[in-house]
């Protein structure tokens, strides 16, 4: 394994916030990576492991909030775009509630 | 053998069941430490992996919604954040049960802790783990209720008793509970017996019972006379079911000729699993807050559509009453309801909090337009206090309705009709002409009218549908219905109720909707009264 980091930062759009569906959905999605990848609630942390459903669960994320992620590991690019790209999608789910907006 | 106890419970769920005692809430008290760490990691690991694999048994036979709960579950079980704890306890001398709740009740804790309504909630999630593996250390696996079974303990939970095979008979028994509780639903809906409210009772040395779910009469231990009695009872009961069963799927008509629609009521598409459409007249009330008690968030507009239509289809043309959110009162609803209201059922419920939610009753509202496309669908508003209520929510409808056809999205305009079940509509029905037709929900009503809730067991008596009030009230809005040219049918529990029947008829009524297994019992009572009519 390289060296090789990344990071990035999103906003958290789903209603309720980092609730039990999309952070099974993350979890999941984080461990098909090789890269340790942690999520952190600002800039400087602190830090969790993305990987760990009870860890992001236990930090009770609510709507509207920053999410940041930093990867290390050879597929830490992938990893950081494929979670925000999640978070974006609002977890593939809710699109009905986002058009009625 | 133990002496003979007799209990009085109240009656949740009609029928008569009797077998062996199956006790509810064990959560592994019943383990003896091996005092090996080894053994007990091991045990542990053992119990957790049991867990797993009988949560993925059970969701394999549940819908998306109720499943994507459990895979949650499940991802927490192997998560090594939540088991590292309880492994280090174990390592440090502590036995795996008192190891693995410590672990557990550290994090329900910290969700109990928690500000956001929605994370307190799932420490009730964290509870079932921690039960869940503790009984499969303590060797007793998941409930497993033998033919004609009795399930005892304080309360169930919805998912334990959907846990439960119930085919093969069995009944419920609760020292604490409640008629109106969901598990009360979903026991009528499903034909088991239940009762709640015995009260505290000493199990020790009881192996056995018979619960007779319409009195509400528990015998512990039963004598061989109660044997001798529930064998004579049950087989009568059978020969009446099979007389319902006939009588089912024939149409109701009183002695005097009058047809009467009986329709059913339902709490989502399994309920209908295995039935046959011709039994009913339609469905009469379709409870969508099945699709609202998952732990996964609100619904979104597919999922409620997909379910929505299925029922539709079921019908094949008949109508389908869908009554929206009725969320509110003792139906909480995550992320919805307002916690902490000090009198939830004078409070925020029903249409007045869809109103007040827009944006989740818009969605709602999208997904029964689009069901409609697909059969005759109705939509039926609950809790209606005030005529611009109905103008309100006919307003987002006619908005949702233009949208979805802007889209090029199918969908039906379905008549807008409502509950009567707060007396000023009862007592005004002609200031709510607008709305398509009105269903008397009997049991808010009566509660309403004389001011006593059914699951308060020292006011009970008193919340009783036979008050000449109410019996008066459905008769003014029978007649107003028909001044109006509004269809008006029942949907309480009173119509499926041989002793209201005759006087339900009398009142000029001739809809009515019922469980699914109450409809042969009404349709037989109906065919035994006159209708009196010129």
């Amino acid at each position: 394994m390289n060296n090789s980091h990344a990071s990035g930062s999103v906003v958290l759009t789903h209603a309720i916030g980092l609730h039990a569906r999309p952070s099974v959905k993350l979890t999941k999605l984080a461990k098909k990576f090789r890269s340790a990848i942690e999520i952190g609630l600002g800039p400087e942390g602190p830090w969790i492991d993305a990987k760990s459903i009870v860890k992001v669960m236990a930090a009770k994320v609510p709507q509207g909030s920053h999410l940041h992620f930093r990867a290390a590991g050879n597929d830490a690019g992938d990893a950081v775009s494929a979670l925000i790209g999640l978070v974006e999608s609002d977890f593939g789910e809710a699109k009905a509630d986002v058009a009625n907006g | 053998m133990s002496q003979t106890v007799e209990q009085r419970g109240r009656s949740a769920s009609p029928g008569l069941a009797a077998g062996p005692l199956v006790l509810l809430d064990r959560t592994g008290c019943g383990r003896t430490p091996t005092g090996d760490p080894r053994r007990e990691r091991q045990d542990l690991e053992t119990s957790i992996g049991a867990a797993i694999r009988a949560i993925q048994a059970l969701s394999a036979k549940l819908d998306d919604e109720a499943a994507a709960v459990l895979e949650f579950q499940v991802a927490m079980l192997e998560d090594e954040a939540l088991t590292t704890p309880a492994f280090e306890s174990i390592a440090a001398g502590a036995d795996a049960v008192t190891a693995w709740s410590g672990a557990l009740m550290a994090q329900i804790r910290d969700y109990e802790a928690a500000e956001d309504d929605y994370f307190r909630a799932r420490a009730a999630d964290l509870k079932d783990l921690r039960d869940r593996v503790g009984r499969h250390l303590a060797g007793e696996g998941d409930l497993v209720v033998p033919e004609g079974g009795v399930l005892t303990g304080e309360d169930v939970t919805p998912s334990r008793f959907l846990s439960v095979d119930w085919s093969r008979g069995g009944g419920v028994a609760l020292f604490a509970g409640s008629p109106s509780s969901h598990v009360a639903m979903l026991a009528r809906s499903r034909g088991v017996p239940m009762v709640v409210g015995l009260g505290q009772v000493d199990l020790t040395g009881h192996d056995s019972a018979i619960i007779d779910g319409d009195s509400g009469r528990v015998v512990l231990s039963p004598r061989v006379d109660d044997w001798t009695a529930f064998a004579a009872a049950r087989a009568l009961r059978e020969a009446e079911a099979a007389r319902d069963a006939e009588a089912a799927q024939k149409p109701a008509r009183t002695v005097d000729g009058v047809a009467v629609s009986v329709m059913i009521n339902i709490a989502g598409p399994q309920d209908v699993d295995g039935l046959d459409p011709a039994m009913c007249d339609g469905i009469g009330l379709v409870r969508t807050e099945f699709l609202f008690h998952n732990c996964g968030g609100l619904p979104d507009e597919e999922t409620q559509t997909r379910a929505y239509r299925r029922i539709v289809e079921w019908a094949a043309g008949r109508p389908v009453v869908l009554r929206t959110l009725d969320a509110g009162g003792d139906k909480p609803v995550e992320g919805l309801t307002i916690p902490g209201e000090s009198n939830p059922f004078l409070g925020s419920r029903g249409i007045r909090l869809s109103l007040a939610r827009p944006e989740i009753f818009r969605i709602q509202l999208r997904a029964l337009a689009r069901a409609a496309a697909h059969g005759n669908a109705k939509i039926m508003l609950p809790m209606v206090t005030i005529p611009e209520e109905i103008d309100a929510a006919a307003k987002l409808l006619d908005q949702v309705v233009a949208e979805l056809t802007a889209a090029g999205v199918a969908c039906v305009r379905p008549p807008l009709g409502i509950m009567v079940e707060v007396p000023a509509v009862a007592i005004e029905p002609a200031l709510f002409a607008r709305a398509a037709f009105f269903s008397i929900g009997s049991n808010d009503l009566t509660q309403y009218v004389t001011a006593s809730a059914r699951d308060i067991a020292a006011v009970a008596a008193l919340n009783d549908p036979g008050n000449p009030a109410v019996l008066s009230l459905i008769k003014r809005m029978v007649a107003a219905g028909r001044d109006l040219g509004r269809d008006v049918s029942l949907c309480g529990d009173m119509g499926g109720d041989p002793a209201y029947l005759p006087a339900l008829i009398g009142a000029g009524l001739r809809s009515v909707s019922v469980a699914p297994p109450l409809v042969g019992r009404a349709k037989r009572a109906i065919a035994l009264v006159s209708a009196g009519v010129s």
